[in-house]
């Protein structure tokens, strides 16, 4: 028997395609843009219902380019809110009512809105927030710093990291997937390093532009659109949580868990649709590991290549692309046989060394060196990481005029 | 001397177009074959205040992003960089590598015996010419300086012909191009003393050209060879 062909498109004309074609098989061409010009081909892609924008350094630009988008009808609803809270706050909404969501953020926008990241966490809502991450005040600065990401990571709410704009691009279309599975249904923040990504401009591979994700389907959340009084949420009216009583401690308990639960039960398709939580790189030997994420990660390879060719010392990098769900057993089986590792961050706090502590302690005895590490806005020159490492062993440092 | 990797600092002051150059350079250098990558100073730029931009082109992927604090090849866009410190490094050519290049856009020789002290013992060679005059004479607009010294970059480099700047340029103002409000405004008013955008194109192609031919001349001159091997030459080996 002939089998017919069933295709549908989304409301913008473009036709659906599993998102296994559109990450996977379609085929993609050569362009040169920037990361925010990026998050607008993601976007175009993935079939969005509502967007909420408020301007903030450095993710305007992608905040504006989504309204564009509106404008060329492959957004459903787009608005400029009246301040990072009220964005947040009407994203959810939006949410709520079954639609497909993202919106962006940076800095100091983040911590205003950060009441209600933990919200869309706890009613389960798949928002997809891109966070550019700016360093907060003061004294200001507008610069790449991600010491916000510190602050996010206990919202419950599931935090990749990408490299490049090119991994900014795959990671959108996939958060909107894995952040969407029944059992998974938890907001998705997907990080870069503002301005390092956002506004540097790279050759990046996109498949065509007529095709998309499969709409959103509200139904299959675990709680119903927009209903959200029924157990075990009852969210929006006398929610017995706010009760104190035995009951309400046990629920609200029991649903933190779950929340976290959800995030774990997000690695298989995470795992699937990224290729792997973590990337390694370098001379599998390497003596000298650096963990690290995003820009640091970067960095960190271009170390690793002047130390294995210019310094003959084996060093390697093992990336981590999710930091919620953390990729604790990837990370323990990828540091065997390292003698040194290194954590290099742009933050103040060292929130990548704690994660790496923890994830580690008790499985590998490594020594853990929270070094190099930058602050304010401050780049970090491969050079500057390779001197680290030499000075710490001990050897001549001829790198560095 | 061949490398694998040209590390390039933009110092310029705002509406000069530095940004602008970086990414034509970038998009110049991938149409010829190279990995290449570009991005402004991150922070707030004005007119006439201290703007930045870089551009690192390879024969491999590159990772390295940000600030260039150890460029092999530094491009002066504007005499205030040296004369009144309009820079965000100081001396200008802090960091400089060895063997490295540096291109000014100014009338005069701006350098103190100190510093010429200096790049000689770096062996950096420097190229003084009048950008400004270039983009006056030809495209008849100080606006087009930046033009000039994407010419004067590859002239010398050698690394990209004058169809690699042409597609650059092509497709810095063919193609709708968001890099920020002030951008987009600076577009507009260029466009209205050019009135006609292709013969924007044709002008900045020949400002290019001009300064090109007379780094080139230079280069030869001073017995430089092409700065990278030739892409396919890295994919034979």
């Amino acid at each position: 028997m002939q089998k017919t062909e069933q295709v549908q498109y989304n409301r913008a004309g473009q036709k659906i395609v599993s998102p296994e074609y559109l990450l996977f098989e379609a085929p993609r061409t050569k362009h040169f843009m920037t990361g925010s010009e990026v998050v607008k081909e993601a976007v175009k892609r993935s079939s969005v219902d509502a967007s909420v924008s408020y301007p903030i350094t450095p993710q305007s630009e992608a905040a504006h380019m989504i309204g564009e988008l509106w404008v060329e009808g492959y957004v459903g609803v787009y608005f400029r809110g009246e301040s990072e809270f009220g964005v947040m706050s009407e994203i959810a909404g939006c949410a709520m009512a079954g639609a497909r969501t993202i919106t962006t953020t940076s800095g100091p926008g983040t911590l205003r809105a950060m009441e209600n990241f933990p919200m869309w966490a706890g009613s389960r809502l798949p928002i997809q927030l891109v966070l550019m991450a700016r360093g907060i005040n003061s004294p200001l600065s507008i610069q790449p710093d991600n010491l916000e990401v510190s602050f996010l990571l206990d919202t419950g709410c599931m935090i990749w990291h990408a490299e490049t704009a090119q991994e900014l691009f795959d990671m959108i279309i996939a958060g909107f997937v894995v952040a969407e599975q029944p059992d998974v249904h938890v907001p998705i923040i997907t990080v870069i390093d503002g301005f390092f990504i956002s506004h540097t401009r790279e050759a990046v591979m996109l498949p065509p532009d007529d095709i998309a994700l499969p709409p959103y389907n509200p139904y299959k959340a675990p709680m119903p659109p927009i209903d959200m009084e029924m157990s075990p949420g009852r969210f929006l009216r006398d929610p017995y949580v706010m009760k104190s009583n035995y009951i309400s401690y046990a629920t609200h308990t029991s649903w933190q868990f779950e929340v976290r639960a959800a995030i774990e039960r997000s690695r298989p398709y995470a795992k699937h649709l990224l290729r792997g939580l973590i990337e390694e790189f370098g001379d599998p030997e390497g003596e000298i590991v650096f963990v690290a994420s995003g820009t640091a990660a970067a960095q960190a390879k271009e170390a690793t290549q002047i130390l294995i060719h210019e310094e003959g010392i084996k060093a390697r990098v093992v990336r981590l692309k999710t930091l919620r769900p953390f990729p604790t057993q990837e990370l323990i089986q990828a540091v065997q046989g390292a003698k040194y590792i290194f954590v290099p961050e742009f933050n103040v706090v060292g929130w990548l060394e704690r994660e790496v502590r923890r994830a580690l302690y008790g499985h590998v005895d490594i020594p853990v060196i929270g070094s190099p590490r930058v602050a304010g806005g401050m780049t970090m020159p491969p050079e500057f990481i390779v001197k680290e490492i030499l000075q710490f062993l001990g050897k001549e440092v001829k790198h560095v005029v | 001397m061949k490398r694998r990797r040209i590390n390039v600092r933009m110092p310029a002051i705002g509406g000069q177009g530095a940004v602008t150059a970086a990414h034509i350079i970038a998009t110049a250098a991938d149409h010829a074959g190279y990995h290449a990558v570009s991005n402004p100073f991150f922070g707030a730029e004005k007119r006439m205040a201290p703007a930045e931009s870089y551009v690192r082109i390879g024969i491999e992927p590159i990772y390295d992003r940000g600030e260039v604090v150890y460029p092999d090849v530094i491009m002066v866009f504007h005499s205030q960089v040296i004369t009144m410190g309009k820079s965000y490094t100081m001396p200008f050519y802090s960091g400089i590598k060895k063997d490295g290049l540096i291109i000014i856009n100014a009338e005069e020789d701006l350098l103190t015996e100190r510093d010429k002290e200096f790049l000689e013992s770096m062996n950096v060679k420097v190229f003084n010419f009048s950008a400004t005059k270039f983009a006056i004479d030809i495209a008849g607009t100080e606006l087009a300086t930046n033009m000039a010294m994407i010419g004067a970059f590859f002239g010398i480099t050698q690394i990209a012909g004058m169809d690699s700047i042409e597609e650059g340029i092509k497709a810095r103002f063919l193609k709708k191009f968001v890099a920020s409000g002030g951008t987009m405004s600076l577009d507009s008013a260029i466009e209205r003393k050019f009135k006609k955008k292709l013969e924007l194109i044709e002008k900045n192609i020949n400002t290019a050209k001009a300064a090109f031919e007379l780094a080139n001349q230079w280069a030869k001159e001073q017995g430089i060879e092409p700065w990278l091997p030739k892409p396919q030459e890295v994919a034979a080996v």
